[in-house]
């Protein structure tokens, strides 16, 4: 259960930190809260040469309000997404699936950038970040880029950060006056989802103006409810119109059969937690 | 090796560490503080969890060095040093409940409890059962750990001087 040997540094600040990274060169690794990474570690399933360390870097931390959205610094804990006022206002469905990430003890350490950045498929918030259209900002060597959540992930385990890049922070549109909602299904207490899907809908009177749909654990990387999305906008906000919008989940979608779960039993779950995300998102 | 200074359970150490030292490991082998213990290979269990700046962690499941700067506290600290044989009101509660047959899980079981309680002095059951899904016991079916957790909560909360809920089934006049 013991790491092997690595260099570790720990930097004060994000210009420090690339640094840190393009000298360390391919095989170093950032560490946020480390609640993936270390366990990763002990097993010796990751083997990086260096850890860089963003544990000191401040301005990773925190939420602030930026206009049209709220800015989420990638250092800030689970915990404190939890607790922010801007981000139960603007963002609940950040604040839902946030909840239901491992446990207290995970959400005490752990990092909203970090879940992100790890880039695991059966990880709650990178579906929710794809379906809010958020915006990823990335800094590295030659400054900073902003990446769509949609282009960020790639495939298990790995997104489009370079290896001299960090993921800073992360814009999320706000969404006043949506109804949301973040449906898990897993086995057990702080078990990974075996589906998730992340729902958010803008009703006007008795229909739903337009709806948006990401879908956990159901590909390699996170994947937008498109078909559901279309099927729902301008439909009637009704049960039966939901539960056949919902039959379109499906789509898109490539998962993988293991021990919790067959492919064809995903894709069950991904049908029949759409239509309950989404009608809790829809208020019925 | 990578400098660290971290206070624990009052004391103040200047330490060198190894950088893949895990902070367990520290406070076990370096500390001798061999009351938090580890009961798994896999994050699941949360016999290791000690309080860091007052929130409840994994120790087995940081680095000694991601501790550097901050204050942790670990189940030997819950009674301040030189009140040998005093017992903090989670212990004592632990105790009084009968919340443990093995007893393995207890001191993690404990340390999560405190954290919960910072944030939810007075928890449902419910909460409590929530609160704790980080940490596993494979001896006492739960039951008398909520219990415990309930009663240290009720009296938390007197000894802060706040006003006793109304006890169940009993109507406020
Ligand atoms: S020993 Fe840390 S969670 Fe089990
Ligand atoms: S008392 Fe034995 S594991 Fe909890």
């Amino acid at each position: 259960m013991i790491p092997a040997a690595f260099e570790y540094v720990r930097p004060d600040s994000v210009e420090e930190a690339v640094s840190a990274l393009r000298q360390a060169g391919e095989d170093a690794k950032v560490i946020g809260g480390g609640q993936s990474l270390v366990p990763m570690l002990r097993l010796r399933l990751a083997l990086p040469t260096t850890l860089v360390d963003l544990g000191r870097i401040e301005e990773l931390r925190g939420v602030r309000d930026d206009g049209d959205a709220i800015v989420i610094g990638a250092m800030t804990t689970h915990h404190d997404v939890l607790g922010d006022a801007l981000v139960q206002r603007y963002a609940p469905l950040v604040a839902q699936a946030t909840e239901t990430v491992g446990d207290r003890q995970v959400r005490n350490l752990g990092t909203f950038g970090g879940s992100l950045a790890h880039a695991d498929p059966a990880g709650d918030l990178p579906a929710v970040a794809v379906a809010l259209d958020a915006q990823m900002v990335v800094a590295g060597s030659s400054g900073r880029r902003t990446v769509p959540a949609a282009d960020f992930f790639v495939d298990y385990l790995t997104t489009v950060l370079e290896p001299d890049e960090l993921l800073a922070e992360v814009r999320v549109p706000k969404l006043d006056g949506w109804g949301v909602h973040y449906e898990k299904f897993h086995q057990t207490a702080q078990a990974w989802a075996i589906v998730g899907v992340a729902a958010a809908v803008r009703r006007s009177n008795g229909s739903i103006a337009e709806a948006r749909v990401g879908l956990t654990n159901v590909a390699s990387v996170p994947v937008r409810g498109r078909a559901v999305e279309a099927a729902l906008a301008g439909g009637e906000a009704s049960a039966g119109a939901i539960a056949s919008a919902a039959e379109q989940a499906g789509e898109g979608t490539s998962p993988s059969t293991d021990l919790t779960g067959s492919a064809e039993y995903r894709q069950h779950l991904s049908r029949v937690l759409t239509r309950r995300a989404v009608s809790a998102a829809a208020g019925l | 090796m990578t400098n660290i200074s971290v206070t624990v359970d009052g004391v103040r150490y200047d330490d060198d560490v190894e950088p893949r030292t895990l902070l367990v490991q520290y406070l076990r082998e370096r500390l001798g503080k061999v009351g938090t213990v580890v009961g798994c290979d896999t994050s699941n269990c949360g016999a290791c969890t000690v309080l860091l700046d007052g929130r409840g962690v994994k120790s087995c499941s940081l680095l000694a060095a991601q501790s550097d700067g901050h204050v942790v506290t670990t189940v030997e600290g819950l009674v301040p040093t030189g009140e040998d044989g005093a017992l903090h009101p989670v212990q004592r509660a632990f105790h009084e409940q009968h919340a443990l047959q093995c007893g393995f899980c207890t001191p993690g079981m404990m340390m999560a409890a405190c954290d919960l309680l910072a944030d939810n002095p007075d928890p449902s059951d419910e909460e409590i059962r929530e609160g704790l899904e980080g940490n596993l016991c494979r001896c006492t079916g739960y039951q008398n750990i909520v219990r415990a957790v309930s009663a240290a909560a009720a009296e938390l909360r007197s000894a802060r001087g706040a006003a006793p809920s109304t006890p169940e089934g009993v109507a406020s006049a």
